[in-house]
């Protein structure tokens, strides 16, 4: 599977993540594309009749009685806060 | 050319669980902002979310009361956007492996036609936080509390054709939500919420048209106004020679139209992957039946039977089946009196009137159903007239007094029977209206049984509502005509 110029803007655009220059860019066409021919080489091998396997542990999920544990830290979570105003955590403008 | 709706909805129900899905944080609504957002809820570094067991317990009674498979195993995975109320980066949701497997419900429409919709899935997952616009200096503020509450989303498949069919199914997943007892169904608060997919189609034509998505509609009005306007405006658009975009649209209520969002097409590559803070979770088949164990009669089975086995018609037994409070107040009422007939007479007559007038909840009811029960059972036994029984109601409305006998024996209004006394108020009546019975006296007979009713009037007066209705009509009508 190639990957193109344009791909990787995309993944970067949806990851929020900030490419500098149209060089840095190439770059990850290149690896990517790399990354992209193992997992090819990965799809040759026959999987027909395996179930997915969507957790490397093979144990299954623990459940917790539904209770009230956790109190009230605001404070504490809030000091590391850029912003915050009544009690509210402050962000850039967002538009609907 | 003649056009067919089209419409699926996915419902989000908010699960009532004490604590947040995956963390120990309280659900509880109305806290001061961000007093209930932990540091799982918060997605601070280095926590693991742990499932709550309540969540799964009500998801899974969910499926077995709309007759869903319930798969052994189900998965978490994440659904990944960037929004400043969601901290994470992504909502922890099921995608793949959902919860809850197919089922259906059951809808009634009118005239007693009834129809079945088909779940596609329901499936656990969190919700966000809050973003508040007001005025902060330019900047947006964000409350937390929400986010980690659980919610239930039910997925239907497209299988309503009118505004009214949607709104009727809402009301079913509502009553069975709050019959489970697994979320409040409060719409204004946000308990319950829906997205509406709707498209149209040339009649007869069996591939569907593209469909508009109206997200978050909270009210039972909006739905239906929302799908209304959307249909209008799809058809217009066609016949115009236009075409429909596959997009998401917000009802607004004060203008009463939808509006589209004019989110970009990225915006819903959301990239789902199995979360690896969560395992895979398996319920076992023993699990699956002690929830079944702890189902309630559900609205459908309640209305069947109340029509079926009580004897109401269709109609009373939708009425009162439709929510929990009123069925649980209804079917106390009928334990007291013992028949069903007048038990439901009285909770969607003189009750339902009182309530209504007044904007109070039945399971709010000044009048609790023992007390209603006692007041039936003393009309059932002819103790008070139907006269008397409204008066009693309404001092029991008023809490001037404990009890139906109470109120009749300090208030004397215990049915007068005895013959004796009645006629003795009628002859005081005759003496005392020589006109009118001179009247009466000329009046065609045909006539006569209009007229009787002043009499009536005046004998009812004299014995303060108490005397028996029938008695004094029968004597009235004995001591007119003699003459």
């Amino acid at each position: 599977m190639a990957i193109e110029h344009a791909d990787v803007l995309r993944a970067a655009h949806l990851a929020r993540l900030g490419l500098n220059s149209d060089a840095e860019a190439a770059g990850y066409v290149d690896d990517l594309t790399r990354i992209l021919e193992m997992v090819d080489r990965l799809q040759a091998v026959d999987t027909d009749g395996i179930a997915p396997l969507s957790h490397p542990l093979d144990t299954t999920q623990r459940l917790r009685p539904d209770e009230v544990t956790e109190t009230n830290q605001r404070d504490a979570f809030q000091a590391c806060a850029p912003e915050t105003a009544d009690g509210l955590y402050l962000v850039p403008r967002v538009v609907e | 050319m003649q056009w067919e709706t089209v419409i699926g909805l996915e419902v989000h129900v908010q699960l009532a669980t004490q604590s947040k899905i995956f963390s120990g944080a309280s659900t509880a609504f109305g806290a001061e902002p961000n007093t209930q957002a932990c540091a799982i809820d918060l997605g601070l570094p280095g926590v693991l979310p742990v499932l709550n067991e309540g969540a799964v317990a009500m998801a899974v009674q969910f499926g077995l009361a709309i007759d869903a498979h319930i798969p052994d195993t189900s998965l978490f995975e994440r659904k990944n956007y960037f929004y400043p109320d969601l901290p994470k980066g992504y909502q922890t949701s099921q995608m793949a492996q959902p919860i809850v497997g197919k089922g259906e419900v059951e809808i009634v429409l009118d005239d007693d036609v009834r129809k079945r919709i088909r779940i596609h899935h329901a499936h656990l997952e969190e919700d966000a936080g809050k973003s508040l616009h007001e005025d902060f200096h330019g900047m947006s503020g964000i409350d937390l509390n929400r986010a980690g509450t659980p919610l239930l989303e039910i997925v239907s498949e497209p299988d309503m054709r009118s505004a009214k069919e949607a709104v009727a199914y809402l009301r079913a997943i509502h009553a069975i939500v709050t019959y489970l007892g697994i979320s409040d169904g409060n719409m204004a608060e946000g308990s319950m919420r829906c997205d509406v997919n709707v498209s149209v189609r040339p009649k007869g034509q069996e591939a569907f048209g593209t469909r508009a998505e109206i997200k978050n509609v909270n009210s039972f009005r909006f739905v239906e106004r929302a799908i209304e306007f959307e249909v209008e405006r799809q058809i217009e658009l066609i016949e115009d020679g236009g075409k429909v975009v596959q997009e998401t649209r917000l009802y607004d209520p004060d203008q009463d139209e939808t509006r589209s969002m004019r989110t970009k097409e990225e915006a819903n590559d959301y990239r789902y992957f199995p979360c690896p803070d969560l395992l895979p979770v398996m319920l076992d088949s023993a699990y699956i039946e002690h929830q079944r164990a702890t189902l309630p009669e559900l609205p459908t089975e309640k209305r069947h039977r109340f029509e079926n086995s009580l004897g109401l018609s269709a109609y009373d037994a939708g009425v009162l089946s439709a929510t929990r409070p009123t069925a649980e107040y209804f079917e106390a009422v009928l334990a007291v009196c013992g028949d069903a007939k007048q038990a439901a007479n009285w909770v969607q007559g003189e009750l339902s009137g009182h309530l209504n007038r007044e904007n109070i909840d039945i399971s709010n009811s000044p009048v609790t159903p023992e007390q209603l029960g006692g007041l039936v059972s003393r009309v059932l036994d002819d103790t008070i007239n139907g006269k008397a029984a409204k008066q009693v109601f309404a001092a029991l409305w008023n809490n001037e007094g404990q009890s139906a006998d109470e109120i009749i024996d300090t208030r004397g209004l215990k049915q007068v029977t005895d013959t004796g006394a009645i006629e003795a108020m009628i002859d005081q009546v005759i003496a005392d209206s020589p006109v009118q019975v001179a009247q009466y006296r000329d009046a065609d007979p045909e006539k006569r049984g209009k007229m009787i009713g002043y009499f009536v009037g005046q004998v009812m007066k004299a014995s303060r509502g108490t005397a028996n209705p029938q008695q004094v009509n029968g004597l009235l009508k004995q001591k007119l005509d003699e003459a």
